[in-house]
């Protein structure tokens, strides 16, 4: 996918005046929040799981190449196939290759961050071959040319108003004056209109949230239910999954599921979880002939033994989204890439590079929200501050910002004349403001007084009172 | 050139030996969760009311014969054709269907033109009320997923507290092998992605019913 963090600003600009955007991140703010905190107050093991969860995932990590070994023997052993790639290129490579093999014509897809990572639908489509995504937020947004605004609730950037909209423009042989005002009526036209591409599919390709090491088993989480008749209708399932997703057995999956849709949506668990062992066996009615697993490096293993390995603990649950005041305020699209959001923040510059992701970690007031309820304890402004260390070191930082930074340290290492400089100028703010006490406007600041006021300082210095009180 | 294979796990094992990772030990999965941890009635109880919040529906039989009775009420009370699809399953294929004289009954696995299927179940979680539904011949995937209307009939002896039970009683069915397909299901298909509001019935089923058959009461 072709990246337009860089240009963060201006995504935000446009963000941040769009009335629809503004309109459906509500249910974002109010929703999700709430939910989540349900689910948690009805489980008092949840943060005792947390820990686990954090401990269970550094633990594989520190064995990565040991588990993937193990998962792929096992893959094999019941008939599935594993392909490794490094790169998106190879990851697109493979899959197209077995869909030209089959000589398959549409493909049906479950939900997959990975696949937006390599582009999958895009290839697929520029080879002859149809990408067909099944889960509603996803199909809404193929239909509109659009990528996914958030890791699970792809189309949580539109309202109704504009599903309806699109369904009458593209499902143009249903009757134009149809009346689609409740949302029943738009799930009822998607899903009808999607079962016949199930049927006549010739490969599925899902994403996994988990892969299992001990039995080569993948895992899929869904409440709708596509992704489970993407993989057992077509003759091919392909399953596409980044390498970090392993876990040892399946009570480990076991110990993620117990947090992952809490933290997600507020369930005790998703409608449905399915594990997938190899092909078709002998005697089944129903299932894939073939089973085929892409395990995608794209740079995450180069974050190994690293001040960042922490965020390959992710499980995409979304949460640090949900409770991101930066998303609230401009949505997942503003960060220009994949994966939006306090997890978008540090992952983007990991797989894109910080060069072209410089102003994803300065998009955080570091409150801190994301770190309190990742599930599986992510020290996400940490690692924040990590990459702003980065882009200024490498010079990626402007030279505003790195000559008001170099003031401010200048400052900040001199106690004495610190105190001098915060004293007079809280002094000079307080006699310039006057009765108002704020400021609408100030040289220098116009960007921030723009859209708010600067209060002015209400006194002396923090330690000058400190000193006197003492 | 070297495999992608090798690339990847060379890099993997180069970049923790360079950042100094050491191998952790199997810090373990976790707290079982009190709530589960019940005698076999409590444990009838919380799956009933689990798998009743995940909106699913419950009817309790007492004896195996009454299945069919209940599943003709049941599709008579929801204005639902009395035409069902049932899994290739000799404990439900050999239940007295010909008391239910109205009701069209087929078996075999489904291509997506039959309204209703009703099928077994390898066992159920009542710590969250959710179904574990295991693939093969007698127990096709997709009469969990096509129809529009799930009839799942649990025998109450298979019912685990939590997923420690469910996992440690496919391991005394299956050994170290899985079934192709485990299928986890907790209330009806359903989905938030047109403005976060739940609507049920996108892909899979819009109605989920459970039969929990308790022969001890």
């Amino acid at each position: 996918m072709q990246s337009t963090s860089h240009l963060f600003k201006d995504n935000v600009a446009r963000a941040l005046v769009d009335p629809n955007l503004q309109q459906a991140l509500v249910h974002v703010r109010t929703k999700f929040i709430d939910k989540r905190q349900d689910a948690i107050n009805a489980l008092p093991e949840f943060e005792a799981l947390r820990d686990a969860a954090r401990d269970l995932k550094n633990h594989v990590l520190s064995r990565l190449d040991q588990y993937l070994v193990q998962f792929e023997e096992n893959v094999a052993r019941h008939g599935g196939q594993v392909h490794w790639a490094q790169t998106p290129a190879e990851a697109r490579q493979t899959i197209l290759e077995i869909c030209r093999r089959a000589n398959a014509r549409t493909v049906t897809k479950g939900k997959t961050m990975v696949g937006e990572e390599i582009g999958i639908n895009d290839h697929l489509a520029a080879n002859g071959i149809e990408p067909i995504e099944t889960d509603l937020g996803e199909y809404i947004i193929q239909l509109r040319g659009e990528t996914p605004s958030h890791v699970i609730a792809p189309a949580v950037h539109l309202t109704k108003a504009q599903v309806e909209e699109t369904f009458r423009k593209v499902h143009t042989e249903l009757d134009p004056a149809r009346n689609l005002e409740e949302p029943e009526t738009l799930l009822n036209e998607a899903r009808h209109r999607l079962r016949g591409r199930f049927i006549v599919a010739d490969v599925g390709i899902t994403g996994a949230n988990f892969l299992i090491a001990d039995s080569g088993t993948t895992t899929i989480v869904t409440n709708e239910g596509n992704g489970d008749l993407t993989q057992t209708l077509p003759r091919i399932h392909i399953v596409l999954a980044g390498i970090e997703k392993i876990v040892p057995s399946i009570k480990d999956a076991g110990l993620l599921l117990r947090v992952l849709a809490r933290s997600a949506t507020g369930q005790e668990m998703s409608a449905y979880t399915t594990f997938s062992t190899g092909p078709r066996r002998p005697g089944d009615l129903d299932g894939p002939d073939e089973f085929h697993v892409v395990l995608l490096d794209n740079g995450r293993s180069k974050l190994l033994g690293t001040e960042f390995e922490e965020m390959l603990r992710c499980i995409r649950c979304g949460a640090c989204l949900n409770h991101c005041p930066i998303y609230h305020a401009v949505g997942g699209h503003a960060y220009g890439w994949v994966y939006a959001g306090p997890i978008g923040a540090i992952t983007t510059p990991a797989l894109i590079g910080i060069e072209n992701a410089t102003p994803l970690p300065e998009a955080s007031s570091l409150c801190g929200r994301c770190e309190s309820v990742c599930p599986v304890r992510i020290p996400i402004p940490k690692m924040l501050r990590h990459w702003r260390e980065e882009a200024f070191e490498r010079r990626l930082t402007g030279t505003c910002a790195r000559w008001a930074l170099a003031l401010w340290a200048a400052l900040a290492t001199r106690p004495a004349l610190y105190r001098l400089a915060t004293g007079v100028g809280a002094r000079v703010l307080r006699l310039l403001a006057g009765r108002r006490g704020r400021f609408a406007t100030l040289p220098f600041a116009s960007a921030w007084t723009k859209h708010r006021d600067l209060p002015a300082p209400q006194g002396r210095t923090f330690m000058a009172q400190y000193r006197s009180r003492k | 050139m070297t495999s992608a294979r090798d690339r990847i796990l060379g890099a993997i094992r180069n970049n923790l030996a360079a950042g100094g990772r050491q191998a952790e030990a199997y810090p373990g999965s976790g707290p079982e969760p009190q709530r589960a941890k019940l005698p076999p009635a409590g444990q009838r109880a919380l799956f009933l009311r689990m798998a009743s919040q995940a909106a699913a529906t419950t009817d309790v039989a007492t004896a195996r014969a009454e299945i069919p009775a209940l599943i003709a009420a049941y599709l008579k009370n929801h204005n639902l054709p009395a035409q069902i699809r049932v899994a290739p399953d000799p404990r439900l294929t050999g239940l007295d269907w010909t008391s239910q004289p109205l009701l069209e009954v087929s078996s075999g696995g489904t291509d997506g033109s039959h309204p209703v299927s009703v099928t077994g179940a390898f066992s159920a979680v009542a710590e969250t009320g959710t179904l574990a539904l295991t693939s093969g011949a007698p127990s096709p995937t997709l009469l969990n997923f096509l129809p529009e209307n799930h009839i799942v009939v649990l025998d109450a002896k298979d019912l685990s507290g939590s997923y420690e039970d469910l996992w440690a009683k496919l391991k005394a069915q299956y050994g170290a092998e899985m079934p192709r397909t485990l299928n986890l299901v907790t209330g009806p298909s359903r989905s938030g992605d047109i403005e976060q509001t739940i609507l049920m019935g996108a892909h899979g089923p819009k109605r989920l019913h459970i039969i929990l058959l308790d022969e001890q009461t």
